[in-house]
């Protein structure tokens, strides 16, 4: 019976007669659900583009990724005063990974021109400037990937092995060192007055952290014999394993470290740490609270806007009392009547919903287009998962049926001599 | 054709009750116009709602065309009157966004008839009434009587048994009337029985027969010879 009225086509036209005959209250009725499909997917649609955005931020950072350095004591311990200046060391490397097992990639760091402190001076052919130069080992791209540009490449074992004079060079300073037209990979510049053959370019990458786009990389061994740093190390950049519980993993490397450095157990100043995995849990976090209060408010508004529709229908139900006895007088069914009011409720709220959904994806894509350029700006290809709209378009034939029953129900609670008598 | 005996019907008025119809006894026979007259207040309406199922009586007996008419619910009721009736309100009640064509076609959709021919019975009978050229317009482009001649379309095209009329001059001008009465006498020469509801004397004598209702009981039941209203046509 019901798949009959469904697909009868002169249901639709009683339905369409009687939505017609009020067009603007029609109208308003279905701007109240489309504006909440609307906002419901334009918030989530956001939401999700906010996090692809952060998704992109950290894409070039293995995601539970730890940072440690040295600084001072502040308790006295093992006949060693308080304040005593903390240096890391090569060795600390293997002591790390032996000690934290969760621990996937070790590498140890060092720069000169990053905190505080004068860059290394930079010459080429009578053009000069002052850059960061940090010493690495291959290793550390499994931590923080370096996009190098095609023809070049990064540190490998035999530069660190050999203590080989090259260098990879950022996009910045291959614009201020170089003419346009030549390729840097192969020549020289001066760093401190040494030598380094150019063997790559990196991109730079907005991804958090002190790095910038003028960077120079060396390999760690070079750099300890150009400056005579010995078996120091300025930070360890580790990432532990994608099942590790970074904040667990932090605390372990902070006891071995303790250990090993003769540092009271109850030191926390002795060496400082950044987990950026627990921040990147903490954006998570934020992003899927974000996800859930656009849910929250988008069913919420949907709610609203199915109940004004209800609420409509109950004004038009009572306006119509006349029209629905003069139907009844004229041999229709209560379950009939019944079924006209509902279906012309769901229909409103499904029409109403779908012009939400086109609307939302419009703004959506605006949006979108808009921050396409911003690199600053966390917020990647906004989108809404099919289902979701699917959800919402369910929820919405199920409320716009629900909705219906309580109009459809006075409808045929009037009796037709009574609608027929009201004048 | 209708056999009603001993119908009683009251409504409950707050404490009191309003005894509306006190054993009424009535058979009209087939192809008959029965005029029901009385001063208002009298139950003339309430038994035409009665034997137009609007309304169920508290007590007594109704056959319709050889059916018992009892234990109606709202779908029966729906159904029966679908098949056997048509009415013809006082405010013409059509339905005001659907074009005089539309409005005929209605008995016929609760019928699921197919629509194409739904549209040429109603045609037919809109024809019938001559509004044939109206069939597009809307109700509210017509004047009071040709609103009524549709709505007697509209009664008739489901060909029922009996059409009833509750005040189907009411709104209207003498002269309109008895162009209305006119159609209405046509329709009963083809053998349609005809119940009206009226008060106005000469409505009722262009019927076969008048019912005379006082207080709930009938009190006189007459046949007429019945005035042809064409002879005030034109």
């Amino acid at each position: 019976m019901m798949f009959r009225t469904l697909f009868d086509r002169d249901t639709w036209q009683e339905i369409f007669g009687s939505i017609q005959k009020n067009k603007l209250r029609t109208l308003i009725t279905v701007i109240g659900v489309l504006w909440g499909i609307f906002i419901y997917i334009t918030l989530s649609g956001a939401s999700k583009g906010l996090d692809n955005g952060f998704e992109r931020q950290f894409e070039d950072v293995a995601i539970n990724s730890l940072f440690v350095w040295a600084q001072r004591t502040s308790i006295p311990y093992d006949g060693f005063r308080t304040g005593r200046n903390m240096q890391l060391k090569l060795d600390d490397q293997r002591y790390l990974m032996q000690r934290v097992p969760q621990l996937q990639y070790v590498a140890p760091r060092i720069a000169r021109g990053v905190f505080g402190g004068n860059g290394s001076s930079v010459k080429r052919d009578g053009k000069s400037g002052a850059y960061a130069v940090y010493g690495d080992f291959p290793i550390l791209v499994k931590i923080a990937s370096k996009d190098i540009f095609d023809g070049g490449r990064f540190i490998n074992q035999a530069d660190i092995d050999n203590q080989r004079k090259v260098c990879v060079i950022g996009e910045r300073t291959q614009t201020e060192l170089f003419e346009k037209d030549e390729d840097p990979i192969g020549d020289y510049i001066q760093i401190d007055d040494m030598y380094f053959q150019v063997i790559g370019v990196h991109k730079f990458s907005g991804g958090g952290g002190f790095e910038n786009d003028s960077d120079i990389f060396i390999p760690f061994t070079t750099f300890k014999k150009l400056y005579n740093t010995g078996d120091h190390v300025d930070w360890f950049a580790m990432a532990a394993y994608d099942s590790a519980d970074v904040v667990a993993v932090e605390k372990d490397i902070k006891v071995a470290l303790k250990v090993k450095h003769r540092v009271h157990p109850d030191d926390e100043r002795a060496f400082g740490t950044f987990n950026l995995g627990e921040v990147f849990n903490r954006v998570k976090g934020f992003s899927s609270g974000m996800n859930i209060l656009s849910l929250v408010v988008g069913i919420a508004t949907i709610l609203a806007g199915v109940i004004g529709i209800g609420n409509i229908l109950l004004i038009s139900v009572r306006e119509r009392t006349k029209e629905l006895g003069i139907r009844r007088a004229l041999g229709a069914t209560p379950s009939e009547v019944r079924m006209q009011i509902i279906i012309e409720s769901v229909f409103l709220t499904l029409v109403a919903g779908i012009l939400g959904i086109i609307l939302g994806a419009f703004v959506l894509a605006i949006i979108n287009v808009m921050t396409a350029d911003s690199s600053s700006f966390p917020y990647t290809n906004p989108t809404v998962p099919i289902k979701y709209i699917l959800g919402a378009l369910g929820l919405m034939v199920g409320l716009g049926t629900l909705i219906g029953l309580i109009p459809a129900q006075r409808a045929v609670s009037i009796k037709p001599i009574d609608a027929l008598r009201e004048e | 054709m209708i056999e009603i005996k001993d119908i009683q019907k009251s409504y409950a008025m707050g404490q009191n009750t309003l005894h509306v119809l006190k054993g009424i006894n009535f058979d009209v026979a087939e192809g008959e116009m029965v005029a029901i007259m009385g001063s208002s207040g009298s139950g003339k309406s309430t038994l035409l709602n009665i034997l137009g199922m609007l309304d169920v009586a508290d007590s007594g007996s109704y056959i319709l065309d050889k059916n018992p008419i009892k234990n109606l619910d709202e779908t029966k009721a729906a159904i029966y009157r679908n098949k056997f009736l048509g009415f013809v309100f006082q405010s013409f009640n059509l339905i005001s966004y659907k074009t005089a064509l539309e409005n005929v076609m209605l008995p016929l959709y609760y019928q699921k008839v197919a629509r194409k021919e739904r549209q040429e019975r109603a045609q037919k009978f809109l024809d019938q009434v001559g509004l044939g050229p109206w069939a597009t317009h809307h109700p509210n482009e017509l004047s009071g009587g040709q609103k009524q001649r549709v709505a007697i379309a509209r009664a008739l095209v489901s060909e029922p048994k009996v059409l009833l009329a509750d005040e189907p001059t009411g709104a209207l001008d003498s002269k309109t009337s008895y162009e209305l009465m006119d159609v209405l006498q046509k329709i009963n020469d083809k053998g349609i029985t005809l119940l009206i509801v009226t008060h106005e004397e000469d409505i009722a004598n262009m019927c076969k027969r008048i019912v005379h209702l006082r207080d709930g009981v009938m009190v006189e039941d007459k046949k007429v010879k019945q005035v042809r209203a064409s002879s005030y046509v034109e």
